[in-house]
């Protein structure tokens, strides 16, 4: 009985362990932005505490049960022992001051890390507006007046200010190495501050369940330095269609993993028209024909 | 005349779906046959069917989730399966309209049609046998909210064969939900069929509260109640509260689809996130009214195997009732990446953590009930043991979820996915596993198999660890939720491992029937004659097993906690117990109204689901025509005669009533 | 119900909690009072919702371009007294007095059907004119809330006829004596939500 147990919790951390480590440098366990950072620091700090009081309870259980087995002869047996004052007392301050420290990591790290706040830094941000659609997404740049489908460029160092919304059903814009992620909702606009640190490609998706096209709804997000930025601006400003209000309704059709797109010129205020729902996505074909 | 049911409704095209259903159909069928065969029908609706018997509507709960549990499961194996194929380019077997249903499905059926019918007919079963007293407060609403409850069931059964089921996942979160971007009938069955089960649910709350609140044996005062009463007190007074939200939530996206309300829609003024803020104030109660009776039976096993006391009884009470009033306020903690603001989701945060304190106190207090203990190593405490170590990774993780930026990160990952099952079968199925172990001697009067126990509970045990471990590294990954397919080859060999853990689950699913069979097959030699057969502390185990339809001829006398402890300490036994002077028993008649009802319910709801308006009346004013007979029935009650009574115990008739 | 048998008298030292189960006809109240309070839940949601819609009006007429209140104030006094005329029924009852009995639970249901009838020409008039619950979130929340309200009425109407024939074929015995009193509370709970509904829904319309 006893050793099996043994092999089962060895085996046990063992699988837990493995995967962890031999993927470090995936997801929110890699980030590559002062969001995600502090957030994956979050991770493991209140990690390491509350372990601090699980392994011993996890020893302490398999170690009682072990030692007070009805064959341990040596084992002392208390058959009214019910009510010790004293354990009680430990037995909720233990949690209740754990509680406490998390606690206040949750009440500070919710402010700091609060979506809507700017991320400190000596660049000027940089605007994008997201609009999830089905089953896609558009990055609306309002600065330089150009847009893009299902691919997200940013400059590497420079802090950017998300505006989100969406023009069919709720979806989730998140990018795991970057850091936190944000609804996007029908008729509410969300806002959300991200960073990437280093020039690559992320990977980027929807986190919440938007229908039958929800599983294509991958984008890339890639870091690149100031200078090809802006040339990426610039090439973009020259090629393709422009968004007016026709391609508009073109693109809010459903469809599913659309190659990227990029767009040269955005009616002006169309995040904000999609957003105050004056324009809606043709609802009634949201299932794909 | 038939609404919008067509053939087309019926998937002829899709083999798989075809061929399940031809296989359950032709189970049925052999059931029927055989029962029909056998002749078996009469005691069926005598004893079982229409039985208000407490004992006997717990069984059948009972008897319900292990049957959805295995429909449940079938749909995990294939969305397991699924996504153990569909990595890279490739796309799996499943399309996505069918893979939304299977998720959709899995959830709703593991929570309300598996999980909520273990945890419901454990506390039918028990909870009258340890407050002393011979049923609950209405037992022929009991047997409607059985019945109700099975109609749900058979609609989201039908939805297999008929037509579709929801592709919007276990909430329905508008506006995926309403009609604009789900015009199939798949939502409906999805709320049609958890609208009847709900009421269901909502009055076995009502009837539990009253019972536990208004019938305790004399002397039996609130600190006199075992624990497991006190959580099943917690849990359905969580019951009352929070199912009447569900009810009104899901009424007003009804009204927003058949009626072109606009309460969640995205036009004219509708607010889908209120949905998701009002179904998560049921839904995080519901969290607890499963786990709260779980920590009960935990409680209740933990100390009869350790062969004493449990630890802190005041506190345990303590705690379960500051579990049961702080789960109204952190249901915010499911979204918090809405953008409610720092403030809010702090508050929130901290809250959800709060609970922590008190379900940590738990965990000390079952480890000091075995301290100083005689442990038996029987089934029951296996669950037991694996509970409290699995519990609490389910706990951390859930902690780390409560800060609000560790969330930001984690939602709707494949963590979140690990982390609930963690709670769900760590807690709750385990919960179950060792009420079902610990009180079938008491149901039925033999033990089941011991070796099959442990090989059930070990392939579960492992099997979760298998399957889900590898779920909390994919979420850490950037693995989400409800995804039919994935680029990241990496992510495939976990969900291989996933995969073969699910697999060791259905072999403890598959061994739980055949310890089933198995055990009934013996029963002979596994008899328990004494009615105690572990040694237990509360008043069910004072009288044979199984209990006589009255459960206590004579009301016990409590004068302690572990009421029945005290009295073998005292000398006494069981047979002094029941030794009379016998007194004729009032014990409730068998009623039907609950079956038609459940009947004309499932009638109801098909029709409303398929808009064939002429049956929905029918199904309405057939319900109310049952309700006025009921309403109209004097002979509510029949009387056992102290002969008969005696005559059970293997007594003469008692002389001294006349006197 | 099967524990009455096991009454016995208490001496006052032994607790109430102590004292064994309660008799059927506090088991059958307790019961059905928890049941309402479910039922309150039910209109606590709604009303938070229409306190959540009650400025989406979605370009339409708002609450207080709609709402008659003088019409409104009538139909409240109509089911304030039809409380009352409740009242009187249940003392009627005990006392066992079924000609009196049977007079108070026809007041009471002739209140209870003009105040519905009220409602029922306030939703229809609404309705006509392009103000249908469809016409904006405001107006769903509105009907769905009133409406809601409106429904427990008909119900506890038709509990009333049931229960005139109850009296009729089964007389007064301890069934139906307990039915009497669930139905009082029922009748007085929808008096304590109209007088929410009031307040909130047609007072506070803006």
């Amino acid at each position: 009985m006893r050793p099996r147990i043994e092999i089962v919790i060895r085996g046990v951390v063992l699988i837990m362990l493995a995967p962890l480590l031999a993927s470090c440098d995936e997801g929110v366990l890699g980030p590559d932005g002062p969001i995600g950072q502090a957030e994956l620091t979050i991770l493991y700090n209140a990690t390491a505490i509350m372990l601090a009081v699980i392994i011993p309870v996890m020893l302490l259980t398999m170690g009682f049960a072990w030692w007070f087995r009805a064959g341990n002869g040596r084992a002392r047996y208390l058959p009214n022992w019910e009510y010790s004052g004293r354990i009680e007392m430990i037995v909720w301050s233990i949690p209740a001051l754990v509680i406490v420290f998390l606690g206040g990591i949750a009440w500070i790290s919710s402010h700091d890390l609060d979506p809507p706040r700017a991320i400190e830094s000596a660049t000027a941000p940089l605007d994008v507006e997201v609009v999830s659609l089905d089953w896609k997404w558009l990055f609306i740049y309002p600065n330089d007046g150009v847009a893009s489908v299902n691919r997200l460029v940013v400059p590497v160092g420079t802090p950017v200010r998300f505006r989100l919304t969406s023009a069919s059903v709720m979806n989730s814009f998140f990018v795991p190495q970057l850091g936190s992620q944000i609804y996007t909702m029908p008729g509410m606009t969300t806002q959300l501050n991200l960073q990437a640190d280093r020039p690559g490609v992320y990977k980027g998706f929807s986190a919440q369940f938007s229908g039958d096209g929800f599983s294509d709804m991958w984008f890339d997000v890639a870091a690149v330095p100031a200078g090809q930025f802006t040339a990426w601006v610039e090439t973009a400003k020259t090629q393709g269609q422009a968004l007016d209000a026709a391609a508009y309704g073109e693109l809010a059709r459903p469809s599913k993993a659309l190659p990227p797109i990029t767009y040269p010129s955005v009616a002006p205020g169309l995040f904000e028209t999609i957003s105050s729902r004056r324009v809606s996505a043709d609802a009634s074909s949201h299932q794909e024909h | 005349m038939l609404g919008k049911l067509t053939w087309a409704a019926i998937p002829f095209d899709q083999p798989i779906v075809m061929g399940a259903s031809g296989v359950v159909g032709l189970a049925i069928a052999a059931i029927l046959g055989f029962v029909t065969v056998k002749g078996w029908w009469p005691y069926l609706w005598r004893e079982w069917i229409t039985s208000v018997d407490h004992k006997r509507i717990g069984v059948m709960y009972f008897l319900l989730g292990l049957v959805m549990l295995v429909r449940g499961f079938s749909d995990a194996i294939m969305m397991r399966t699924q996504l153990a194929l569909a990595a890279g380019g490739a796309q799996g077997y499943l399309p996505p309209e069918h893979y939304d249903q299977i998720f959709s499905a899995h959830g709703t059926i593991m929570i309300f049609f598996v999980a909520m019918p273990f945890v419901i007919g454990l506390m039918n079963f028990v909870v009258p046998l340890q407050l002393g007293v011979r049923d609950v407060a209405f037992p022929v609403l009991n047997n409607v909210s059985f019945w109700l409850t099975a109609a749900g069931v058979l609609l989201v059964n039908l939805s297999l064969f008929v037509g579709e089921f929801a592709r919007t996942g276990w909430l329905a979160y508008p506006p995926l939900s309403e009609l604009a971007y789900s015009p199939g009938v798949g939502v409906d069955y999805y709320l049609w069929s958890l609208q009847i089960s709900g009421l269901g649910t909502l009055l076995s709350g009502i009837n539990l509260t009253t019972t536990i609140l208004k019938l305790r044996a004399p002397g039996m005062g609130y600190m006199r109640m075992p624990v497991f009463c006190w959580t099943a007190l917690a849990s359905n007074l969580l019951v009352v509260a929070a199912f009447p939200v569900m009810t009104a939530t899901f009424a007003m996206l009804l009204l927003d689809r058949y009626c072109g309300f606009h309460f969640f829609t995205n036009d004219a003024g509708g607010n889908p996130m209120m949905y998701i803020n009002l179904i998560w104030i049921w839904g995080h109660p519901e969290v607890y009214i499963l786990i709260l009776p779980a920590f009960g039976m935990f409680s209740e096993v933990v100390a009869t195997f350790s062969g004493k006391p449990l630890f802190g009884y005041r506190s345990m009470v303590m705690a379960t009732m500051v579990i049961c009033m702080l789960s109204f306020v952190v249901w915010l903690h499911h979204f918090f990446t809405m953008g409610a603001g720092a403030n809010v989701n702090g508050f929130f945060g901290i809250m959800t953590m709060i609970i922590a304190v008190p379900t940590g106190v738990k965990v000390f207090n079952w480890l000091f009930t075995l301290y100083g203990g005689r442990i038996r190593f029987s089934v029951p405490i296996h669950w037991t043991l694996g509970f409290m170590v699995t519990f609490v990774i389910g706990g951390m993780t859930g902690v780390l979820m409560a800060i609000p930026p560790a969330d930001f990160v984690l939602h709707n990952s494949l963590f979140l996915i690990a982390h609930f099952h963690n709670t769900a079968i760590g807690g709750v199925v385990f919960g179950a596993m060792a009420g079902y172990t610990y009180w079938f001697p008491k149901a039925f009067g033999f033990k089941l198999d011991e070796r099959l126990g442990k090989a059930v509970f070990w392939c579960w045990f492992i099997g979760f660890y298998l399957a889900f471990m590898p779920l909390y590294a994919l979420g850490l990954m950037g693995a989400t939720r409800r995804m039919q397919h994935y680029s990241d080859p990496h992510w495939q060999p976990l969900m291989l491992v996933a995969f073969s853990g699910a697999i060791l689950i259905l072999l403890g699913i598959g061994l739980t029937v055949v310890q089933l069979v198995v055990s009934i097959r013996t029963r002979e030699r596994r008899r328990d004659l004494t009615g105690d057969p572990w040694n237990g502390r509360t008043l069910e185990w004072s009288m044979p097993s199984p209990p006589p339809a009255w459960n206590f001829a004579l009301l016990p006398p409590v004068e302690t906690t572990d009421a029945y402890w005290a009295i073998k300490q005292q000398g006494h036994d069981s047979a002094q117990l029941t030794a009379g002077p016998y007194v004729p028993v009032h014990v409730p008649r068998s009623n039907p109204t609950g079956f038609f009802l459940s009947f004309l319910a499932v009638v109801l709801g098909f029709a409303l689901i398929w808009h064939i308006w002429w049956m929905a009346i029918a199904g309405l004013f057939g319900s109310l025509a049952v309700g006025l007979v009921q309403a109209w029935r004097t002979d509510a009650e029949t009387v056992i005669s102290a002969e008969e009574v005696a005559a059970f115990y293997g007594k003469q008739a008692p002389e001294e009533i006349a006197a | 119900m099967s524990m009455v048998d096991q009454i016995v008298p208490y001496p006052k030292a032994v607790p109430l909690s102590m004292r064994g189960p309660a008799p059927t006809r506090v088991v059958v109240g307790y019961g059905f009072w928890l049941f309402l309070l479910s039922d309150i839940i039910v209109f606590a949601a709604l009303f938070a919702v229409y306190a959540v819609l009650s400025g989406e009006t979605n370009g339409g007429p708002p609450g207080a371009a709609l709402f008659d209140k003088r019409h409104v104030f009538i139909e409240t006094a109509c089911l304030l007294a039809s409380s009352v005329t409740c009242g009187f029924t249940s003392l009627a009852v005990q006392r066992r007095d079924t000609i009196v009995a049977y007079l108070w639970m026809t007041a009471t249901f002739v209140l209870g059907a003009a105040f519905l009838s009220l409602e029922h020409s306030e939703f229809a008039q609404m309705s006509v004119s392009g103000n249908g619950p469809s016409r904006s979130a405001f107006l769903s929340a509105f009907f769905t809330l009133v409406g809601t309200h409106g429904l427990h009425v008909t119900i506890g109407l038709a509990w009333l006829l049931i229960m005139m024939l109850q009296v009729a074929t089964l007389g007064f015995r301890p069934m139906v004596m307990r039915r009497f009193f669930c139905f009082g509370l029922f009748w007085h709970a929808l008096d304590i939500v109209w007088i929410g509904v009031f307040t909130i829904v047609y007072l506070g319309a803006r």
